[in-house]
């Protein structure tokens, strides 16, 4: 005689529960190794004080500001970019072929849930470590370079927002490059052409201002400044309630776009999948 | 008989996998031209499983044991072919034919490396939408089963091979499948550890009447609990029958024990000795000869002691392996 299945939990309420779960197993794995965490944070604050250290120069030396922004201004720009680049960090491409290869992906395919669930659900449990050990970072790296950050309180709830907005968008892009490693195993070369592409349209190596008119006119097609420069823009920036909102909205747009360009390529993919990991 | 569990119709599967030889010219000329060649893991595989039935899946390597147990697991699609496991196709990975099945690899780890078990569990319960009373019974009814009670407190990766073979266990039946596929679930194991993990399936498929197919290369594994087994060799079944009726089927022969007042006695010319250990004498014989050789020693020797028996399990899945498909 066989035993019947359980009887299951609705839809919304576990779904809620696998994030709340997930969130908790991430924290808790996290702190496991908050040491080594910390150092890894601290070494991702390298590239942000190089900019600032340079620009901060450049500015000074051209009377106090480059473009109309001034030297306090880069670095409000680049310490919110500290925060902005943790809050960006997600399962990346390269790592689905780790994922496969390794096996672990059949044991999340042998689960009756999507496997972007668990990289959005974890990387998401993540951040919360992540910004409680910025915190330190940020107050040390606002004391030594002294940004101009006044923001509105509409800019800060916008600017929450538009973090996890960016968390969003970025793993869905970054996952729909990772299916290319279902086709190929060189699937490297895609992944650093995306990662200059992100460099120089994303803001995240200089702020798009500074960009000459066509580089901002061609990062318009692209989602990636959605990622970097609308969230520190949205905290230290001067931008409209109605330009905040619509930024928002592109946002949201693009990850709604993402989301079914990676389910169309998901969909290929998995039948390709062989397995071979185990 | 009621509605087969498990129903497996011509199934295939090809993979198609990129060679090339050794040397820079020739991965220079792989860039131009990609040569690949078509491997048939499984080819035309058709059976049936009956609920509550535990059936061994046995093969040398790469004869397509893993690959049909990923077909039915919804891990890879059939090239051809029909699977249905549950009344459901595998390979569109319904939510409802997965919370009813597991797959469990030996040598795989599915639990999170840096935490306890429990940590595991509790994440398992949220995916497969587990109420929580009946999450902790089960839980605990493994935990039980299984005798890992502190084990589970421990990070997975401080378990011993074994012990994490077994919190593996737990966490693959906390929603309680219908359908347990395992793949080598004792493959490194010690002895005793290996005999846990038999005792244990027997017990879930006595309590919980599931059904389970199972490769192992221990032959101890395959007689603990399987009455019936399939013989798969180069993707095609060779056998589907009783365990008890492989003998019958491939060995040709019979081994006789006889106890000798003289163990120095030759006994060349009643067949191969194949073991002699004081005054104990093993001969194989063709197995249409055993009662009229078994006869004849008993006529012309001092016999103190004589019994006849089928070969080993183990010699008899090894004379299958060495036949062609």
């Amino acid at each position: 005689m066989s035993v019947a299945p359980y009887p299951e939990v609705g839809r919304v309420r576990s779904f809620l529960d696998f994030y709340a779960t997930m969130i908790r197993t991430a924290i808790s794995s996290q702190v496991q190794y908050r040491v080594a965490h910390y150092f890894y944070m601290l070494g991702m604050v390298a590239e942000p004080v190089i900019y600032i250290v340079v620009w901060t120069t450049i500015a000074k030396a051209h009377g106090g500001s480059v473009n109309g922004i001034t030297a306090g201004q880069f670095a409000a720009y680049y310490i919110v970019w500290t925060l902005v680049r943790n809050m960006n960090v997600v399962f990346g491409a390269p790592y689905w072929e780790w994922r496969i290869r390794e096996g672990e992906l059949s044991g999340q395919l042998l689960r009756p849930l999507h496997p972007i669930n668990y990289d959005i659900g974890w990387f998401a449990g993540s951040k919360f470590v992540n910004v409680v050990l910025w915190i330190p970072i940020g107050a040390a790296l606002y004391a030594v370079f002294h940004p101009t950050l006044s923001p509105t309180v509409l800019q800060g709830v916008v600017f929450f927002f538009a973090i996890w907005g960016a968390y969003f968008l970025r793993t869905f892009i970054q996952s729909t490059i990772g299916m290319l490693n279902f086709w190929t195993t060189r699937g490297a070369a895609v992944f650093d052409l995306y990662m200059t592409a992100e460099l120089l349209l994303s803001g995240r190596l200089v702020p798009l201002k500074l960009m000459p008119g066509w580089v901002q006119m061609i990062s318009n097609f692209f989602p990636f400044k959605w990622t970097f420069f609308f969230p520190i823009e949205a905290l230290v920036g001067n931008l409209s309630t109605r330009s905040l909102l619509l930024g928002l909205a592109a946002q949201i747009g693009w990850t709604i776009g993402m989301v079914v360009l990676f389910k169309f390529a998901w969909r290929a993919a998995i039948k390709r999948f062989s397995a071979v990991g185990g | 008989m009621s509605e087969p569990v498990v129903r497996v119709e011509n199934l295939r599967k090809t993979f198609v996998v990129p060679e090339r030889d050794a040397g820079m010219a020739q991965a220079l000329k792989s860039l131009i031209r990609r040569k690949t060649r078509q491997v048939h893991a499984v080819e035309g595989i058709s059976f049936e499983l009956q609920p509550g039935e535990v059936v061994g899946f046995l093969g040398p390597n790469g004869a397509g044991k893993t690959t049909t147990l990923k077909m039915l697991s919804g891990l890879l699609y059939p090239t051809s072919g029909e699977a249905l496991v549950l009344g459901h196709v595998p390979s569109k990975r319904q939510r409802e034919l997965l919370r009813r099945i597991t797959l469990v690899m030996g040598n795989r780890n599915q639990l999170q490396w840096d935490l306890p078990a429990l940590d595991s569990f509790e994440l398992n319960r949220a995916i497969y939408r587990i109420p929580h009373q009946q999450f902790r019974e089960m839980r605990d009814e493994l935990v039980e089963l299984l005798d890992v009670g502190d084990l589970v407190r421990k990070p997975v990766r401080n378990l011993s091979l074994g012990e994490r073979m077994k919190v593996e266990f737990v966490g693959a039946l906390l929603h309680r499948p219908q359908v347990l596929f395992l793949d080598e679930p004792t493959i490194g194991l010690d002895v005793t550890m290996q005999k846990r993990i038999r005792s244990f399936v027997a017990e879930y498929n006595l309590r919980h009447g599931a059904t389970v197919l199972l490769t192992s290369h221990y032959m101890a594994d395959v007689e603990a609990l399987c009455k019936r087994v399939i013989v798969i060799h180069h993707g095609r079944i060779l056998f589907d029958g009783p365990l008890s009726a492989l003998g019958d089927t491939f060995a040709a022969y019979k081994t006789i024990g006889v106890v000798l007042e003289d163990g120095a006695t030759n006994l060349e010319s009643y067949g191969d000795v194949i073991h002699r250990d004081g005054d104990l004498v093993t001969l194989r014989v063709p197995k249409a000869e055993t009662s009229r050789i078994a006869a004849r020693l008993l006529s012309e020797q001092q016999v103190l002691d004589l019994t006849i028996e089928e070969p080993p399990i183990e010699d008899v899945i090894e004379l299958v392996f060495a036949q062609e498909a």
